[in-house]
């Protein structure tokens, strides 16, 4: 069972400066864990994502290809270098350090030229929270989750540059609640040449979790 | 930070053209053990920069992979077991990204680079 082969909470590093794994995080890892399937068929080969936390949703891909025998080439970025020291105590803890490159960074910065169009798995779990938009910009455990007005602040910072990144085969997995109004992000993405759909939800105490997973819009003509 | 991921990283300081490859400062280079795996490198090939990758990895302590890349040497084991090791065994543990451009240098430390802007680069 590929739901067995993902990381461990008990050895899952966070500090107080750190999110820790949560009911958001285990969804998007069940959203994994249900795509991985068909990686057997079509391996993702550059896996990136965006703001790892604790790096269990990293050290759980890292896993799952690891045990679907997949070579690839995982990067993940934090802007907060507690999260980045927290990722590789993860990865390390699961002995998988080696296969994830880490970088700080804001979002993809030094990354998007360099990826265009290259991205096979991309995944974010964004700051989410519905928050004055002032508090986006407090440093430390905040950025993990004060996301503005509707909680879109950052989501939408981001949109615009995944068309670019993601591969003729690419998807990207984006965690939202229903504040962010997720059919209007799918929307959005549409114009930029990506469909997407809910592949899983889930209500946890006042949230209800959407996991969308985007590709590229298939030519018809 | 494999050269792998240093194939992909460009300075996005505003302004800069030509940010693209990072010169290396290795202070400290650890060679590490990666699977073998000839169709990934045969995958992840077009999507290099070969001379960034061969210039890297000299200054990391590898010299010595061709100029010039041919369809028969992506068939061939010696070859693609010397690509291997520079892609993705050299490991920059400790030292520095430098912008070819406007020399700035971006840290790394325990194998992590800071891309991290200042204010006035965004």
């Amino acid at each position: 069972m590929l739901r067995d082969h993902i990381a461990d909470v008990r050895l899952t590093h966070a500090d107080r400066d750190v999110y820790e794994p949560s009911d958001d995080s285990f969804v998007l890892v069940d959203a994994l864990v249900a795509a991985a399937e068909s990686w057997r068929k079509v391996p993702p080969r550059i896996c990136v994502e965006v703001g790892s936390g604790s790096g269990y949703i990293s050290c759980s891909i890292a896993l799952l290809l690891q045990q679907l025998g997949i070579a690839a080439h995982c990067i993940s970025t934090d802007i907060n270098p507690a999260a980045v020291s927290a990722t590789a105590c993860t990865l390390q803890a699961h002995n998988v350090l080696g296969k994830v490159d880490l970088i700080r960074s804001d979002l993809l910065q030094g990354l998007r030229a360099r990826l265009h169009r290259a991205v096979d798995l991309l995944v974010f779990n964004p700051p989410y929270v519905p928050t004055p938009d002032e508090e986006v910009l407090r440093s430390g455990i905040a950025q993990a989750w004060a996301g503005g007005n509707r909680g879109r602040i950052v989501i939408d910072k981001f949109l615009p540059v995944v068309g670019d990144l993601l591969s003729a085969q690419g998807h990207f997995f984006l965690v939202t609640v229903a504040e962010n109004d997720p059919e209007e992000i799918m929307s959005i993405m549409q114009q930029h040449g990506l469909s997407g759909s809910i592949v899983l939800s889930r209500r946890a105490d006042e949230e209800l979790l959407s996991i969308i997973c985007f590709k590229r819009e298939t030519v018809t003509d | 930070m494999k050269l792998l991921t240093h194939n992909m990283l460009s300075c996005h300081i505003k302004g800069v053209q030509n940010g693209f490859p990072f010169k290396i400062d290795p202070v400290k280079v650890q060679e590490v053990d990666a699977d073998y795996d000839p169709d990934f490198l045969r995958h992840i090939f077009p999507r290099l920069e070969w001379k960034a990758l061969c210039e890297a990895a000299a200054t990391m302590g590898a010299p010595g992979l061709p100029e010039e890349v041919t369809e028969e040497m992506l068939q061939d084991d010696e070859f693609l077991r010397s690509f291997h090791h520079a892609l993705l065994e050299l490991v920059l543990e400790e030292g520095a990204l430098i912008c070819p451009e406007t020399g700035r240098q971006f840290p790394v430390h325990k194998g992590v680079p800071n891309l991290l802007l200042n204010e006035d680069e965004n």
